[in-house]
């Protein structure tokens, strides 16, 4: 097996046995993304130099006796987690230039814990998308399909790794963003509970609904991961102060007895039926395995999307107030007053995509249509909490699809911004509520990926990777890599 | 409602967001399809439902009134714009 198929335990495996170093398997995945990511543009910028110091320092680690499972790995960072003196551009032009002066809290996680960083990844500009077509830096390639997308706005970190350029990455979910690409991409993706990672240094989108977590190529690696970015953080001044789990310890529990909820809303008009039968395809295995299954309801799903595009737009046009072309950045050429600065500078900069959701949140906010639309979205918020909370009364775990379709064609919903949107259907309500979610492949239809999704309760991220790792003890989907890469 | 040009030019200037000439009657029309999907919230009925701000209905943690922090004036203004004896620049504000 070359290197560059090793998943992240198999990595730790032979670092471990001295089949490598950390130093051997840096330098041939930078000669891998060199060599291949042309064709998909997952990386906007790859810190050579910064690697191979950090996999020196992981092989000294080594030699003194160290044998941390995340000593030597290679991973790669969403490009909205700051890089200390590394450029960190959000995909954005706005951020032209700027090298972030500290690490956010995961990246100084992941750091501490051996990782080796090769890059930063693309995205949809400041995480607003579902296709990683809004990109200052270009449009990411879906390597199932070169033609196709691989989702958003994580898609550079889930096509790098379902390339085999690196075994794991970072990303960041506001509504879906880490498992809609992981869907997409035949990757497991988890967005945990609302305070479980960090915040800090995470370029904010929608403040109460963004978290980081991994994209990885099976759950056990998402659970190395997350063991080392989830934590209690006093700079993060949403950061949840609860114990971890012991996430790897939890992956071997048996499923006997799980109680599984099927929301009737997640197979309704709106979704591919090619898509429905692999999710009860799953549905049957776990059942094989010792659970249970009902039929639930979700009533206030359909509201989601509404609530979520007041919600997400109204904290953007707060947060990114701050990119004005005065302390960093982009900053337009010869502005002929402070407010021409600021127009120009955040008219240039920012691109459609950006302009439209920030417009839309600065119309929420207006007086006079503040109660109508945020206050109301908050409503909806609170309404689609507790259809969770009611449902997690009876069941532990529910199951639907990740996505309605499959990946779509490059370009092909650009015209229509609204019915891109629309293709987070299944995944926004998790953020709404706060609830933990994981996407996890579930076969192929066209030869393209699918994705399942399961919700957990809060904080119950363990469960969540438990129930995924005993699936792919007993399914092949996982490890199915897409052809020539 | 359907929002017109004029409301649209005033949204941009609230949000100190210069749009060209050709951006205004494409940002109008894409910004009435996402109101028009926003306005399906009305149909919902919210009577007696208290706002949701924070999933875990989380309220801010106070921290100790002590300086934690140290001056990291020339860090961050090596990344600026425009900077000049520790301050920033802008266009004369006052004439």
């Amino acid at each position: 097996m070359s290197m560059h198929e090793l998943t992240l335990r198999q990595i730790a495996s032979g670092l471990a046995n001295k089949d490598f170093s950390a130093t051997e398997l840096t330098q041939s995945l930078l000669a891998r993304i060199q060599a291949v990511d042309p064709q998909l543009n997952s990386f906007i910028t790859v810190t050579e130099e910064l690697a191979l110091s950090q996999a020196k320092s992981a092989d000294e680690r080594r030699a003194a006796g160290e044998n941390g499972a995340l000593l030597g790995a290679p991973i790669a960072h969403k490009d909205l987690f700051c890089t200390r003196n590394v450029l960190t551009s959000c995909a954005s032009k706005i951020l032209s230039g700027f090298k972030a002066p500290y690490d956010a809290t995961v990246v100084e996680k992941l750091a501490a814990a051996g990782t080796v960083t090769l890059g930063k990844l693309n995205m949809d500009e400041f995480a607003m998308g579902s296709a990683n077509e809004s990109s200052h830096f270009g449009p990411v390639k879906n390597p199932w399909d070169l033609t196709r997308v691989p989702g958003g706005s994580s898609g550079g970190s889930a096509a790098a790794v379902a390339a085999r350029l690196i075994p794991a990455a970072t990303g960041t979910d506001t509504g879906g963003s880490i498992r809609q690409p992981a869907a997409l991409t035949n990757l497991t993706g988890l967005k945990p509970t609302y305070g479980r990672v960090s915040r800090w240094g995470m370029i904010a989108y929608a403040s109460s609904l963004d978290q980081g977590g991994p994209l990885a190529r099976n759950a056990e690696d998402c659970a190395l991961l997350l063991q080392a970015m989830a934590g209690f953080d006093p700079k993060d001044s949403t950061s949840v102060d609860q114990p971890l789990d012991d996430y790897l310890a939890a992956l071997s529990q048996p499923l006997a007895g799980l109680r599984i909820g099927l929301p009737r809303e997640y197979f309704g008009a709106g979704l591919d039926a090619r898509i429905g039968e692999k999710v009860l395809g799953v549905v049957e295995e776990l059942k094989k395995l010792g659970a249970t299954v009902k039929e639930i309801s979700l009533p206030n799903m359909q509201h989601a999307i509404p609530a979520y595009y007041v919600i997400a737009p109204a904290e953007a046009s707060s947060n990114l107030s701050r990119f004005d072309g005065v302390r960093f950045g982009y900053r337009c050429e010869n502005p002929v007053n402070l407010e021409d600065l600021y127009k120009r500078s955040r008219g240039e900069g920012f691109g459609t995509e950006v302009k439209r959701r920030i417009m839309v949140g600065t119309y929420a906010l207006s007086a006079g249509y503040y109660d109508a639309y945020y206050i109301k979205a908050q409503q909806i918020r609170r309404l689609i909490k507790n259809d969770f909370v009611a449902a997690f009364n009876e069941v532990d775990l529910i199951i639907g699809p990740t996505t309605p379709n499959l990946a779509w064609k490059i370009g092909e919903k650009n015209a229509d911004p609204v019915s891109a949107y629309l293709e987070d259907i299944y995944t926004i309500t998790a953020n709404l509520a706060g609830i933990p979610g994981l996407s996890m492949p579930a076969g192929f239809v066209d030869g393209l990926p699918v994705g399942v999704q399961l919700l957990a309760p809060y904080f119950q991220e363990a469960r969540l990777l438990n129930v995924a790792h005993q699936y792919q003890q007993v399914t092949e989907w996982h490890t199915q890599a897409p052809t020539g890469f | 409602m359907a929002l017109e040009r004029s409301d649209v030019e005033k949204i941009a200037h609230l949000a100190r967001l210069g749009l060209t000439e050709a951006e205004v009657p494409q940002t109008t029309d894409t910004l009435n399809n996402i109101l028009g999907l926003i306005d399906a919230m009305q149909a919902v009925d919210t009577t007696g439902i208290e706002p949701l701000a924070h999933p875990l209905e989380a309220t801010q943690r106070l921290r100790a009134d002590m300086v934690t922090e140290t001056n990291q004036r020339e860090a961050y203004q090596a990344i600026a714009p425009a900077v000049e004896s520790g301050l920033y620049l802008v266009p004369k504000v006052i004439e």
